[in-house]
């Protein structure tokens, strides 16, 4: 039997289709981040959304969102971290969910 | 603006369900989908039991897109060496009426809005709704939408917009929200050849497997799933979101963990990942549901957090068509009697107590903090394993250990303490008794 190597979280989420919208459904409140000692985005993120900066803050991509809503409710600093669902029609579609 | 009798948020199971109770009673409903299809938004772990609709659309078997019928079904208890499964099968699942199957939902949920479709519902695609519309008393009459003067008037709203359930929280029906009582549920589906996966599990024609693991989430209180569709198997974790907050390691690890510990790797291994999805559960169960009902709105589905996470029963979907059909039901009654506010809605709450949507809550509201709590998750896996793991082992010339007196040994030499294990068997007894 081989053993499972892992794809590259890359090529991870290339098995994944997303509709991208023009704009972004999730914001990022970098002044309250910089202050966070936990990131827990950082890991509860699926899709590995949340990325931390030098300076302490929070770089963030929307555009491979799952939508699940992880993110927003692992944060405990209210306001850090703002969600809604994207417009209808763009975002995850899932083929084989 | 349009005007319907009802609007539907979601054509998931229970939004497709309540649609197609509501149009088949004559009334016109407008069901409302974000996804560019039903199903686009919706992942889950692996199995639909259908014999809710047995009622609400005799004969679904003969044409419901299944990927497999469950015939085989394992409870895997796993610590990082070992695995103890008790493994069932029976042919009487695999053939009609049938007890399960693996499906796509991506089709099953595009096939239940048909239904509705078919019944005179207006399915309306790619359109997220964005807010409540009330009237000048503040009074549920509609919803906002993304679309250019696609505001919905409506006298009844149901809501089945999933776990986040935006509209349930903008109605103040969520009391008990927070992350406590949610799970991530992260999946990969691995393409193999059919014959390889039958020859992996076991099965033969249009046979399917599910298996459902404890104890393979390290200290992330959680489980992980294994199941069968037609040329994927799709194994996957559940991780609780505070522990998974804390725990410094990310939801593809653990599904990585899992594909390679020595009991699942033989049955996915050299699988070629099709698709990565995750999605949250709500597993708190009867204690933390949100009020189901208020003044012109019904809540059904993961958005009244109907999902069943009890251990050795993990289902959804049939919560979710049962509890919208109940809501499509109430709903046009309401409307008949011209009283759509919460006295006139709630034959919603008295269907769903009579049926097995919250009767089996109601039974099984212990099981979330049990199956959570991190004896079962870990304490209790090891004793198991190591108890068997004693009685298999042959130590001759020293004679066979009791079974009691190695059960004793066993938790002795775990770190439970005797007056909680004491506890946590009369809580299993209370509630899988």
């Amino acid at each position: 039997m081989t053993p499972n190597r892992d794809v590259s979280f890359e090529d991870r989420m290339a098995t994944v289709d997303f509709r991208v919208a023009p704009t972004a459904h999730i914001t990022v409140d970098g002044d309250i981040c910089r202050g966070c000692t936990t990131k827990a985005c950082v890991w509860a993120c699926p899709a590995n959304l949340f990325v931390p900066t030098a300076d302490g803050g929070i770089l963030f991509n929307y555009e491979q969102c799952f939508e699940c809503g992880t993110c927003y409710l692992v944060c405990d600093t209210e306001g850090a971290i703002t969600w809604h669902y994207p417009e209808g029609g763009s975002g995850v579609v899932f083929r084989r969910g | 603006m349009t005007r319907f009798d009802v609007v539907v948020v979601g054509a998931g199971p229970a939004g497709s369900a309540a649609a197609l109770t509501l149009a088949r009673a004559g009334r016109s409903v407008a069901l409302l989908e974000r996804g560019p299809y039903p199903g686009a938004k919706n992942m889950y772990g692996g199995v639909v039991y259908g014999r809710i609709l047995d009622t609400l659309l005799p004969g679904w078997f003969e044409e419901v897109p299944f990927e497999r019928w469950v015939t085989r079904r394992a409870t895997m208890v796993l610590t990082p060496s070992q695995s103890l499964t008790i493994d069932f099968r029976t042919q009487a699942w695999g053939r009609p009426p049938y007890n399960g199957c693996t499906t796509l939902r991506a089709e099953f949920d595009s096939w239940l809005a048909g239904k509705a479709v078919d019944a005179g519902a207006t399915l309306i695609t790619s359109t997220t709704a964005t807010g409540l519309r009330r009237d000048a008393r503040g009074r549920i009459g509609g919803v906002a939408t993304d679309r250019t003067e696609g505001d919905i008037d409506a006298r009844v709203v149901i809501a089945c917009d999933g776990v986040n359930s935006f509209l349930a929280k903008e109605a103040g029906l969520h009391e008990h929200w927070s992350a406590e009582h949610i799970t991530l549920g992260a999946k990969e589906v691995l393409a193999l050849p059919r014959d390889e996966i039958d020859r992996r599990f076991g099965l033969t024609g249009d046979e399917g497997a599910d298996f459902e693991v404890l104890g393979c989430t390290g200290s992330v209180p959680g489980g992980g799933f294994l199941y069968t569709n037609r040329d994927t198997v799709a194994v996957g974790v559940v991780l609780h979101l505070p522990a998974l907050a804390t725990a410094q390691r990310r939801p593809e690890e653990f599904i990585a963990d899992l594909k390679n510990h020595p009991a699942i790797a033989p049955l996915v291994g050299g699988g070629e990942l099709k698709e990565y999805s995750a999605h949250m559960i709500p597993e708190g169960g009867y204690r933390v549901m949100p009020k189901l009902v208020t003044d012109g709105m019904l809540v059904a589905g993961d958005a009244a957090g109907l999902c069943l996470a009890a251990g050795i029963w993990l289902e959804g979907v049939n919560f979710a068509i049962a509890s919208g059909a109940a809501a499509g039901e109430a709903a046009d009654d309401a409307l008949r009697q011209g009283d759509t506010s919460a006295a006139g809605l709630a034959g919603y709450r008295r269907r769903l107590e009579a049926s097995f949507v919250l009767r089996d809550h109601k039974k099984l509201q212990r099981a979330p903090d049990f199956v959570l709590n991190p004896r079962t998750q870990q304490a209790y896996p090891k004793v198991a394993c190591d108890l068997v793991e004693q009685l298999f082992t042959v130590r001759n010339p020293a004679p066979k250990p009791g079974g009691l007196r190695a059960a004793w040994r066993e938790l002795r030499a775990s770190d439970v303490r005797l007056r909680d294990a004491a506890r946590d068997a009369w809580t299993a007894l209370r509630t899988y008794g």
